[in-house]
């Protein structure tokens, strides 16, 4: 069986050339085609290199260490094509139940398109600009002159180290472009919310986000990727974020995508001297699951916490990459992830923390929670810190474990029903990651989300628990090589 | 009828005896102390009574209120009235106090088909128990007794034993570990709770906490059985002679 799925792995590495890539050369025509016509050349030869360096390599395989416990069989054989803007048509209706309350606005994308008659700008108070990154390169207001976005855009997310960056900046076609101007502050979420819906399709995008945050300004945005129907589809997202000096920042990714979906989502940022970031990963949906977390401190005193939750079941596959670079001295970096896994559920926590030879004074932290709800489930969490500055303080941690009997005992023997009383440890350990977002519309908006998919899950898990006994062979996504 | 009536209990933990036919009858408005050495199947006792599983009972039976209490869950064994305050309080991270009695309160209620308590009908209610117990309001949004000091988790459990209004109470060595302020308000909390239609169990392995609770009945436990039973005066003559010659007196009896 097992030298069986390692044969397989091995024609699927070499298979990664032209047949199977051949949906994204499509892509890459027609985007560059009509890139030619309306781009400037610094932006054509930014997709060109990204090109050359994704058709070079093409998908790695569970022999690159990065992914080692990830395979990406799946995602390679299936043939993810373009949408053309306005194919799938998407009704207001449809986006109702994936509205974030308290929102300043909300910008919808559907397919990788802009959707500004589903989109919600609301009044946007002074200092604010949020549009649609190719209308903001392609319209020449001054305002959003491409020489703002050329300085930023592709200058952090690493295209040589990572090929979905490489991808996503070859065939991206829209995204949400946000510039916060210096001193702004901004009480309520940006809500950014990317919509697959194929209807049938099965349909790749490559969202790409740019959001510069300037000198002492302060915003809060969510990144929200769903899907309308239960196909396939392939989101491959980048996000830049460059926070200035003095910014503070929490910017939200929620995936709650179907449980067919590739979601492959990246977020870089850029923080100068004194800049606070905060990326909160709140993974429920989609059924595998890439979330890379690159912030680089780049400037003395500066400060991020890289906060998440995981939540699988079924078969889902979530993979956190974290890659926390200390650049200059005097900065702090703090990583908590909770995960909770089910069923056949897989994870993955890769903890990467780079000190620089400058980076003297730094205080990095990291702590990985597990919960496993069930035998078949499986964490493989990794911690690797690479210390070139000899005045530092490093330390990590993980756990992985089982709910505690004797805390669900103590419940029961108060009168709470042991499904209650699961639920209840269940959501108090996801909480813990509630605890570290700053009070806020954005924060009740994932609460919710939070404790619905804990509800769903305690009553799967309940539901599966007579018939515990299951196949166990037929993994989907994995197979270690 | 009698609240409570342990007959002929025989129970084990990973397959050792530790109970070894105990004779109870406890009725409502009565307090009853049980003492007894380490070792001696008290706590044995109060987690049969709990319903924690990972304590076999291999004979006897548990009547509570008429009913077999060795056929509840620990949730229904709480919802009809017993009540358990551990001798080592559990730590939750991430639930709060208030938050957690009023789930338990609620749970019970629904139980007897009661309406539950919003937050304005229980709020006002355990504000007033918190001052019994004369503790802070800050404990209400704090994670259930984490980072709590030995005295405060105790105060605690009395707290929601306060809120629960459980037919039967079992104090579980509530006492040690207490010094001499922790441990009278504990005893303040208990007797404000003492009903004609209430009963409590107090297990204990000093004499102490019965100089602030007073006691009807004394039932000494050694080595898994009752060896002796008694009114207040039998705990002042174990403070004096200790549990040793009852000690020996059972381990003559038993074959080498």
């Amino acid at each position: 069986m097992k030298t069986a799925a390692k044969a397989m792995g091995n024609e699927r590495t070499m298979a990664t050339e032209t047949g199977r890539l051949s949906k994204y050369f499509e892509a890459y025509e027609e985007v560059r085609a009509h890139g030619l016509e309306r781009e400037p050349v610094w932006l054509q030869q930014l997709r060109e290199d990204g090109w050359a360096r994704f058709s070079a390599r093409g998908f790695p395989s569970t022999h690159d260490e990065d992914w080692r416990f990830t395979n990406l069989a799946t995602l390679a054989k299936t043939p993810f094509r373009r949408a053309a803007k306005g194919e799938f048509a998407v009704s207001p209706a449809q986006l109702e139940p994936w509205r974030l309350a308290g929102a300043a606005c909300q910008l919808v994308f559907v397919n990788g398109h802009f959707a500004p008659e589903l989109s919600d700008l609301g009044s946007l108070p002074e200092g604010l600009l949020v549009c649609s990154l190719a209308k903001a390169i392609d319209c020449g207001r001054e305002e959003c002159a491409p020489e703002g976005i050329e300085q930023h855009l592709g200058r952090y997310a690493d295209m040589s180290r990572d090929v979905f960056t490489a991808l996503n900046t070859a065939l991206w076609e829209d995204g949400a472009y946000l510039r916060i101007h210096r001193g702004v502050t901004l009480e309520q979420p940006i809500h950014l919310l990317y919509v697959s819906a194929g209807a049938g399709a099965e349909i790749a995008t490559h969202p790409r986000t740019l959001i510069i945050a300037e000198d002492a300004s302060q915003a809060a945005i969510v990144e929200d990727y769903v899907s309308l129907g239960s196909e396939a589809a392939f989101s491959n997202a980048v996000t830049e974020l460059a926070a200035g000096q003095d910014a503070v920042i929490s910017h939200f990714l929620v995936e709650r995508e179907n449980l067919a979906s590739f979601n492959v989502s990246t977020l870089r940022i850029e923080q100068s001297r004194n800049a606070n970031v905060d990326s909160h990963s709140i993974l429920l949906g989609g059924g595998l699951v890439r979330n890379n977390v690159h912030p680089v401190l780049n400037g003395e005193g500066a400060e991020c916490l890289i906060n998440g939750l995981f939540v699988g079941a079924g078969r889902q596959h979530i993979d956190n990459y974290m890659l926390v670079e200390h650049a200059r001295p005097h900065c702090n970096s703090r990583q908590f992830y909770n995960g909770i896994l089910a069923d056949h559920a897989r994870g993955v926590f890769h903890g990467r923390i780079v000190v620089h030879k400058d980076a003297q004074k730094t205080d990095a932290k990291q702590t990985n929670r597990n919960l496993l709800l069930s035998d078949n489930a499986r964490i493989d969490t990794k911690p690797q810190l690479e210390i070139y500055a000899d005045d530092v303080k490093c330390t990590h941690g993980a756990t992985i474990g089982q709910i505690d009997e004797a805390q669900l005992f103590y419940l029961r023997a108060r009168g709470i029903a042991e499904a209650d009383a699961r639920n209840l440890l269940l959501y108090a350990f996801a909480a813990e990651c509630l605890d570290r977002m700053k009070d806020s519309a954005a924060r009740e908006f994932v609460e919710g989300l939070i404790r619905e998919r804990l509800q769903e899950l305690a009553s799967a898990v309940q539901a599966a628990a007579p018939a515990a006994t299951q196949e166990d062979e037929t993994q989907n996504w994995e197979e270690v090589g | 009828m009698a609240l409570l009536e342990i007959q002929d209990l025989h129970a084990s933990v990973d397959g050792h005896e530790i109970l070894k036919g105990v004779n109870l009858t406890v009725n409502a408005g009565e307090v009853h102390s049980i003492m007894g050495p380490n070792g001696s199947g008290k706590s044995t006792l109060a987690a049969v009574l709990a319903r924690r599983d990972a304590y076999e009972v291999t004979g006897g039976r548990i009547l509570f209120n008429g009913k077999d209490l060795l056929e509840m869950d620990p949730e229904e064994a709480a919802c009809e009235g017993v009540f358990l305050a551990f001798q080592y309080p559990v730590e939750i991270p991430g639930i709060g106090n208030a938050y957690f009695v009023r789930s338990a309160m609620n749970a019970i209620r629904k139980y007897h088909g009661e309406e539950e308590l919003d937050a304005m009908d229980f709020l006002p209610l355990y504000k007033e128990r918190m001052k019994l117990l004369e503790m802070d309001e800050k404990f209400m949004s704090r994670s259930v007794n984490e980072g709590f000091s030995g005295g405060e988790k105790k105060r605690n459990e009395i707290l929601q034993l306060a809120m629960l209004e459980p037919k039967l109470a079992i104090l579980d060595e509530t006492d040690s570990g207490l010094d001499i302020d922790a441990l009278r308000i504990v005893a303040q909390g208990v007797n404000a709770m003492r009903s004609p239609d209430r009963a409590f169990l107090v297990i204990t392995h000093y004499q102490r906490l019965l100089d602030y609770i007073a006691t009807d009945f004394v039932h000494v436990l050694v080595d898994g059985k009752i060896e002796r039973s008694g009114g207040p005066e039998l705990a002042l003559e174990l403070e004096e002679k200790g549990y040793s010659r009852a000690e020996a007196d059972v381990q003559q009896a038993l074959p080498a």
